[in-house]
This record gives structure tokens, C-alpha cells and sequence, in this order.
């Protein structure tokens, strides 16, 4: 009896630390323009220094998901590494000339829309991949958005842990409770990746949902 | 002032003309399908009627809902089209459903009716094609359809 306790409890701290130095792959996941790039740039350069993509005021502006391996993310004392997972906004339209109205000329918005439909495949392929996923809300958005639902439907069916984040909260318009309301059955942290505001918060509710790993 | 001008212009119309322009869409045809048309049909070929109908130019009103995996294989299949399909910008989809409904009982109740009618049939699918449906707003408590002009 006395041996199988310790055995367990060895095998508990062994699988622990190991769990630890696992890569958890953390996926930024919402529709376009609410500011995942925004985000994903923030914990880079917060922690390796260096930014993972462009921002940019026109929809689709990542168009490929783009992976960050060896993100060690300290907080209070604790680390954890992830590899972090970028993604393109998922849409269920895009019109190239909603890109003209951004002075993009008819080529470029072609090229463009057509690499934001592949984007969109791209995404949904990549959900089964991940281990953790932030679906990023625009605040000043309304939250009954298909696509949010959607994706939390997915993420539910393949009990990946996930958290919301209503991104934007520096804007007049940003409205949280409005997003509490629609996803009452889930964590939501409100931030602004573009200042940095309450991102202390989102390091707290990420290290909190890693152990349900 | 050139809206006033039109205004007025929209009020000097005879009465008679006036009501025939109200409320005048031209070409909007919306589809209702039953759950019993698609309850046997797998993924694929659910996808498929789906966006034939779509497609078509067809506002598409659904009776329940599709399985989470098949609403994100729609969106898959609705971005590989685009730009294949002449004028086809994807779709506005919304799924109005009955779930919030907590409690356990509600639950228990719901799953026997997914369970018997091998669907949930507690919820509606509306289904159209962006170059129509502008955009679905929904909140709680409505819905709204905006169309392109």
C-alpha cells in the first residue's frame, strides 16, 4: 500500500516537471481585425523581443499562420514555454473590393482576398492542432457573431481549453459586459494589446488554463 | 439638399405609385428546409444541397442546426469557392437556437429531443449569399436580415 502511494506520487511530480517543459501550443484564434497579431506581438516582444507579424488597419493583413516556437512566458516566478500559433481572421465572406476602399489597387486586392479565402482553410485546418486557443473579440464589436460561435462550438466538441479575450477595452465604444453576456460559460479577460492594458491579467488566466491541459 | 430635393420629389408621387414602390424587392427568393431533408444525408452531401441552394441566389431558412464540425467544413468549403464561382463573395450565416435555456432539466429535455428526432430541432440555420444578405445582426432578443441594395 505504502509503496504503490510513493509510486504514484512519484509518478505525479515526474509527470508534472515533464508536463512543464512541454511546448504547449497556444492558438490566437477570432475574426479579423480584432487585434490578434496585436497580441501575439505583445507577448513576443514582452519575452523574446521581437514582434511575430504585421498589423495593419486593412482586414486579412495575416494571411498565413505563423508559428513563434520557445515562447517562455514568466509570471510571478513561474515559466512556461509555448509555441504560439498566429492565425489568419476567419470570415465566412470576403469581397476583394472591400479592399479598394483601403487604396489598394484592383490587383492587390484580388491577390489579396484570394490569400485571406486560403487563410480561412488554413485556420480551420490548424484548430485540431492546438492545445490552448484565445479567441481574440474586438470589445467595440458585437460579440453575436457566428464566427465566435462557431469557433467556440469546435473548441468545445474538441475539449481544447479556451479563453476569451475582448481586445480593444481603450476604445470609448468597447463594451466587456456586452461580451460577458454572450459567452457567460467562459473566462473573459479584457485587454488592449496595443497599450499593454491588463495584459498582466492574461498572463494570470493562460498560466490558470495551461493545467487543464 | 440633394436628399431633401428627393424627398420631396418621393412625396409629390401620387399616392397609388407610392404604394406600388413600397416595399418592392425585386428577385429575393427565400428557401425553407426541413430538418427531414437533410437528417440522412452525410456531411458532404449535407454541405453540398446547402450551398447549391445558396448558390442559387437563395436565401436559405433551415429547420435545427448543423453539427459544430459541419458549420466550420461550410465555412471551409464557402472560401475554397470564392473566386471560382463568378460573383460569389460567401455567405452570412446566423443559427438562432433554443440552448440558452439553462438547467439540468432543460438539458435532460433537449438532449432526448436531439436524441429522437437524431437532430436539434430547437434551432434555425439562416443561410444566404453575401452579394444579398449584407449582413445578419442578432442579439438575444432579434434578429435582423439587412440586404444589399
Amino acid at each position: 500500500m505504502v509503496i504503490k502511494v510513493l509510486k504514484n506520487f512519484f509518478k505525479r511530480i515526474f509527470s508534472s516537471i515533464f508536463k512543464n517543459r512541454k511546448d504547449i501550443k497556444l492558438g490566437f484564434y477570432g475574426p479579423p481585425n480584432a487585434g490578434k497579431t496585436s497580441l501575439a506581438n505583445r507577448i513576443c516582444k514582452d519575452f523574446t523581443g521581437e514582434e511575430m507579424g504585421s498589423i495593419s488597419k486593412i482586414p486579412h493583413e495575416t494571411r498565413k499562420i505563423q508559428f513563434k516556437e520557445k515562447v517562455e512566458i514568466d509570471y510571478k516566478g513561474k515559466t512556461m514555454t509555448f509555441k504560439m500559433a498566429d492565425t489568419p481572421g476567419i470570415a465566412t465572406k470576403i469581397d476583394y473590393e472591400d479592399f479598394l476602399k483601403y487604396r489598394v489597387n484592383k490587383k492587390d486586392a484580388k491577390k489579396r482576398a484570394r490569400e485571406a479565402t486560403e487563410g480561412v482553410i488554413e485556420s480551420i485546418k490548424w484548430l485540431d492542432d492546438m492545445e490552448i486557443v484565445v479567441i481574440v473579440i474586438d470589445a467595440s464589436e458585437n460579440p453575436y457573431n457566428q464566427v465566435n460561435i462557431t469557433l467556440l462550438g469546435n473548441l468545445v466538441a474538441r475539449k481544447i481549453p479556451v479563453l476569451i479575450v475582448a481586445n480593444k477595452i481603450d476604445l470609448k465604444k468597447a463594451n466587456i459586459k456586452k461580451i460577458e453576456s454572450a459567452f457567460p460559460d467562459y473566462e473573459v479577460v479584457g485587454i488592449s494589446a496595443k497599450y499593454g492594458k491588463n495584459i498582466e491579467e492574461f498572463y494570470e488566466s493562460i498560466f490558470k488554463l495551461s493545467k487543464k491541459i | 439638399m440633394n436628399q431633401y430635393l428627393n424627398f420631396q420629389k418621393k412625396f409629390k408621387m401620387p399616392k397609388e405609385k407610392r404604394l406600388k414602390k413600397f416595399g418592392r424587392i425585386n428577385g429575393l427568393s427565400i428557401q425553407f428546409m426541413p430538418y427531414s431533408e437533410i437528417r440522412n444525408l452525410d456531411s458532404t452531401k449535407r454541405i453540398k444541397k446547402i450551398l447549391n441552394v445558396v448558390l442559387s441566389n437563395n436565401i436559405l431558412i433551415i429547420q435545427g442546426k448543423l453539427k459544430v464540425e459541419e458549420e466550420s467544413r461550410l465555412i471551409g468549403d464557402t472560401m475554397a469557392i470564392i473566386g471560382h464561382v463568378k460573383n460569389f463573395k460567401g455567405i452570412e450565416l446566423a443559427v438562432i437556437s433554443e440552448n440558452e435555456n439553462k438547467g439540468i432539466w432543460n438539458k435532460i429535455k433537449n438532449s432526448l429531443v436531439k436524441i429522437l428526432s437524431k437532430g436539434e430541432l430547437g434551432a434555425i440555420t439562416i443561410i444566404g449569399p453575401a452579394t444579398i444578405v449584407k449582413e445578419i445582426k442578432r442579439n438575444p432578443k432579434k434578429i435582423e436580415l439587412l440586404l444589399n441594395k
